[in-house]
């Protein structure tokens, strides 16, 4: 039976080789925090990391996506929610319907990767992730927020913890 | 009860029922393999069995957990959190203890609707609510305070309480809300309770988090796409493309010993689907399908067919008026703009879109001969029930929805529940199985509930000043009521039309003032279904009614601000927005080398809204929206920080309409099947917005749509400042903008 590495554990599924590794996350591993949007890489919400780089996984077959490589989901991407980018979102509040924020958030961690400290320029040529609830400008704000380049947040909002009701 | 239903959808199902035994389903039968299975996922509603209520609304356990009932659907506008911040202020309890859970249709319907209305569209949600689920935390609140006073044998009168915390003012005593909650639940509620008046809200109209975000940000967060029960099914479904067309025939067993195909089934009499162990499987076994269509009577329909209908109806006598002034009849219009020194004349046109929620369409169903289950994403929980229960043939007390939380609405998921009688049509046919019917995003492009195609002609007559002396608007095009909920279309009018166009009152009037006006209504429906789409009929009517006030404003030789200023002089409360938006927007004063401004105003969903754009045009047509600043009057603001994302929100749905928004159709179907052909905007795309609400007081108005309403024409009367082209014809894509 082929596996997958996926977050860390080796997996094992069973599915046509030409599946996209989005379903075999979805359906055989129950990961089901990546997201079907499209289905022809145009939207992102399935945007996962195979070794570190943004992948579409709606068009990738899970067939080469080999054991060695390493698959990161959502789920993965760090323990408790406790990624930099992942604080930064609750801490804006960016998602509304939240369908498409683990793209999202994925893409802007593969950006940071990529540039640590982005540019606008640099957020717009990478963040070509769809969203119809209206996020965007919260999401650069999370990601520049995320990556050190403003100390506070550039949106006011009251966190139960530190709330002065 | 309100539920809509659809008339069309509900003939429909009655065919299916004869379709599923006539046609033979074609069964297939295989073990379940390598498919994850997990126990049913925890539902939105978090189970406060056990603990008795104190109202409908709100359940304290002895934790000092307060759960607030919450019947309006959560799609992503956050009124899940406005309206637990309303029940909460009210009951005066510990914010950080509160959590949410959705009552159920059916538990609704069981106790008489005590949790009224659970529709979410129209920017509702909070507006039409807000009133009774007050009282229910503060009913909540006295029950509590009495409890405690009974405990210590004093008068209520000297308790006081405060997050969740009552204290005996005389003797000092406290005890928290948790340790009298059994007592209080079995008190007879008060019916004299006062509401807070806003101006004492300590946690309504705070800036404070939503009580969803951290799953969505760690993919824990459920969606009605992500549900598995024990031994499911998923299916894809392929319906006719052609609205109004039929299945003739399929070949099941050209892909029944596909891997994982358990069945191949006819749904209703325009549908197929397959049901398989993955929904992957499922999907490619009805793309390799062979199906022959019946396209029935709309094979040859198409946008340029019905582009030459809806022109004809402007100048048609057959309309129907919505708003009158000064003149009765459209003879009495026609006589005062022959009477005019000058008549001015502009034709605009709006297309068809998709709602394109980021989610598809899905439902899970179970059916037995005793009991229907479905579980999906919806805008209307008992609108879903009804559906359920058509399409069951179960009395509605024999079925139930559990609500999930929308990949988007929009509107695509209240009126119309297509989709989820398809799945209990398919459940029907295997018994006591799950079935999760997912569309794919073709499927979803191509069987919308469209925004309604209309055109407009605008004829006014100006005097030597440059004064609007009469003032004609006549929309020609499709009703949503016609097709949604006919029995609400009066002596031929559909007043859903008129959206923003109204005389004076407190959902969506226009703010002009004209001495002779007539807004009417030629309803001419092509045969695309179209659907409430975010912001509804305020979209169109407002880009077309704002930018020709922007032609007249020009063609007369005045500062656009100043024109609309005359004209508001009765109508304060869409003039201070104007005024507010055009001031903090720079108006007037000096614009960035090469950027330019537009201005925009409409009243909607109760709020008065405006906008002040600035775009660029580069020398080879490239539009460049830098910034919008944007004004809001919702009469109340329960939480300022979502109304902001609610307004971003509302320009890149605004925008995404107005720069790139359009169905075709060709041969009787839509042309566009994924985001490759129906683009949306874009991260890269999207301006800077400030965001000033203004609250006034006194009425309660939406925030989800009515802002989306102004981007348009704010952009596009900034478009004409920067190029002196006017674009009538939405989308701008379809426009060039080089410079000649």
């Amino acid at each position: 039976m082929p596996s997958l590495n996926v977050n860390g554990t080796m997996r094992d599924y069973d599915a046509d080789p030409d599946t996209p590794l989005l379903w075999v996350l979805r359906e055989q591993l129950g990961l089901t925090g990546t997201k079907y949007g499209c289905g022809v890489a145009q939207c992102g919400a399935c945007t996962v990391h195979i070794d570190g780089a943004n992948t579409r996984s709606c068009v990738r077959p899970v067939s080469s996506v080999s054991p060695s490589m390493k698959v990161v989901t959502i789920e993965g991407l760090a323990p408790g929610g406790s990624h930099p980018l992942q604080k930064a979102w609750v801490a804006l509040d960016v998602p509304q319907c939240g369908y498409c924020q683990s793209g999202m958030i994925m893409a802007a961690a593969g950006l940071l990767r990529e540039a640590p400290r982005p540019t606008d320029q640099q957020i717009d040529q990478a963040m070509t992730n769809i969203c119809r609830c209206g996020t965007y400008n919260r999401v650069r704000a999370a990601i520049h927020l995320a990556s050190g380049q403003v100390r506070t947040a550039a949106i006011d909002i009251v966190h139960p913890d530190r709330s002065t009701t | 009860m309100s539920a809509v239903v659809d008339d069309r959808v509900v003939r429909i199902s009655r065919r299916e029922f004869i379709g599923s035994l006539a046609a033979g389903a074609f069964v297939l039968g295989f073990p379940l393999r390598g498919v994850a299975q997990q126990s049913p996922p925890p539902f939105l509603p978090q189970p406060s069995s056990g603990t008795p209520e104190l109202t409908a609304w709100v359940v304290v356990k002895p934790d000092d957990t307060v759960i607030v009932r919450v019947a309006r659907s959560e799609m992503g506008q956050g009124s899940l959190t406005g309206l637990a911040q309303l029940v909460a202020e009210e009951l005066d309890c510990d914010w950080s203890k509160v959590t949410t859970e959705y009552p159920t249709p059916g538990e609704n319907l069981a106790r008489k609707r005590v949790w009224g209305n659970y529709s979410t569209g129209g920017s509702r949600g909070i507006r039409e609510s807000n009133e009774y689920v007050r009282r229910g935390g503060a009913v909540a609140r006295a029950m509590l305070v009495q409890a405690a006073a009974n405990g210590w044998q004093v008068p209520a009168s000297e308790c006081r309480a405060a997050k969740s915390v009552i204290t005996h003012g005389p003797s000092g005593r406290t005890v928290t809300y948790g340790q009298v909650a059994a007592a209080a639940a079995k008190l007879q509620p008060p019916t004299d309770v006062v509401l807070k008046d806003p101006k004492d809200w300590t946690i309504a109209g705070k800036r404070l988090a939503r009580l969803d975000t951290v799953d969505k940000t760690t993919g824990a967060q459920k969606y009605g796409s992500d549900l598995v029960f024990p031994g499911m099914l998923n299916a894809a479904i392929v319906d006719c493309p052609v609205f109004g067309g039929t299945v003739k025939s399929f070949d099941a067993s050209a892909v029944a010993s596909r891997p994982g195909v358990k069945h191949v089934l006819r749904v209703g009499d325009s549908g197929v689907a397959v049901l398989a162990e993955t929904w992957w499987q499922a999907k490619k076994a009805v793309e390799a399908l062979p199906v022959e269509w019946d396209f029935g009577e709309h094979a040859n329909a198409s946008s340029a067919a019905f582009a030459d209908v809806l022109k004809a109806g402007l100048d048609a006598d057959d309309a129907v008026v919505g708003n009158a002034s000064g003149v009765k009849t459209l003879a009495d219009m026609r006589a005062s703009l022959a009477a005019a020194p000058r008549r001015i004349e502009a034709v605009y046109s709006y297309p068809h879109q998709n709602h394109a929620t980021m989610e598809t369409m899905n439902a899970v169903a179970r059916w037995t001969p005793e009991r229907c289950e479905v579980w999906t994403p919806t805008q209307n929980g008992e609108a879903a029930l009804a559906a359920t229960a058509e399409a069951a043939g179960l009395p509605i007390a024999q079925c139930e929805v559990y609500k999930q939380l929308l990949g988007g609405g929009f509107g695509r998921r209240g009126a119309v529940h297509d989709w989820v009688r398809q799945a209990v049509d398919l459940a029907k046919q295997v018994p006591g199985t799950h079935v999760k019917l997912l569309w794919s995003r073709e499927e979803d492009m191509v069987h919308g509930r469209y925004h309604p195609v209309t055109q407009c002609k605008f004829s006014a007559g100006v005097d030597a000043q440059g004064n609007v002396t009469a003032f004609h608007m006549r929309i020609s095009g499709q009703s949503i009521l016609a097709s949604v909920a006919p029995e609400n279309i009066k002596e031929g009018k559909d007043p859903v039309v008129f959206q923003g166009l109204n005389p004076p009152g407190p959902e969506a009037s226009i703010g002009y003032g004209f001495p002779a006006l007539l807004i009417d209504h030629a309803m001419r429906n092509p045969h695309v279904p179209p659907g409430f789409w975010r912001g509804v009929n305020l979209n169109q009517n407002t880009l077309y009614l704002e930018c020709f006030v922007d032609e007249l404003a020009h063609a007369t030789k005045q500062d656009p601000l100043a024109f609309r200023q005359k004209l508001l002089t009765k109508s304060p409360k869409h003039l201070a927005v104007l005024n507010m938006a055009a001031e903090r927007g720079g108006w007037g004063k000096p614009a960035p080398k090469g950027v330019y401004r537009g201005l925009a105003q409409t009243m909607g969903f109760g709020s008065y809204v405006a906008a002040c754009a600035e775009v660029s045009v580069s020398d080879d047509g490239v539009l460049k929206v830098h910034r919008i600043v944007a004004a809001t009057d919702p009469g109340h603001a329960v939480n300022p920080q979502q109304i902001e994302a609610q307004v971003e929100g509302s320009f890149v749905y605004g925008l995404s309409a107005a720069l790139f928004g359009e169905c075709t159709v060709k041969d009787g179907r839509i042309e566009q099947r994924n985001f490759n052909t129906y683009r949306v905007l874009a991260l890269h795309e999207m301006p800077a917005v400030e965001t000033i609400i203004m609250p006034s007081g006194g009425f309660w108005g939406g925030v989800g749509e009515p802002t989306i309403a102004v981007a348009a024409p704010a952009v596009l009367n900034a478009v004409f400042a920067a190029t002196g082209k006017r674009i009538r014809e939405l989308p701008v894509k379809n426009h060039s903008l080089k410079r000649a």
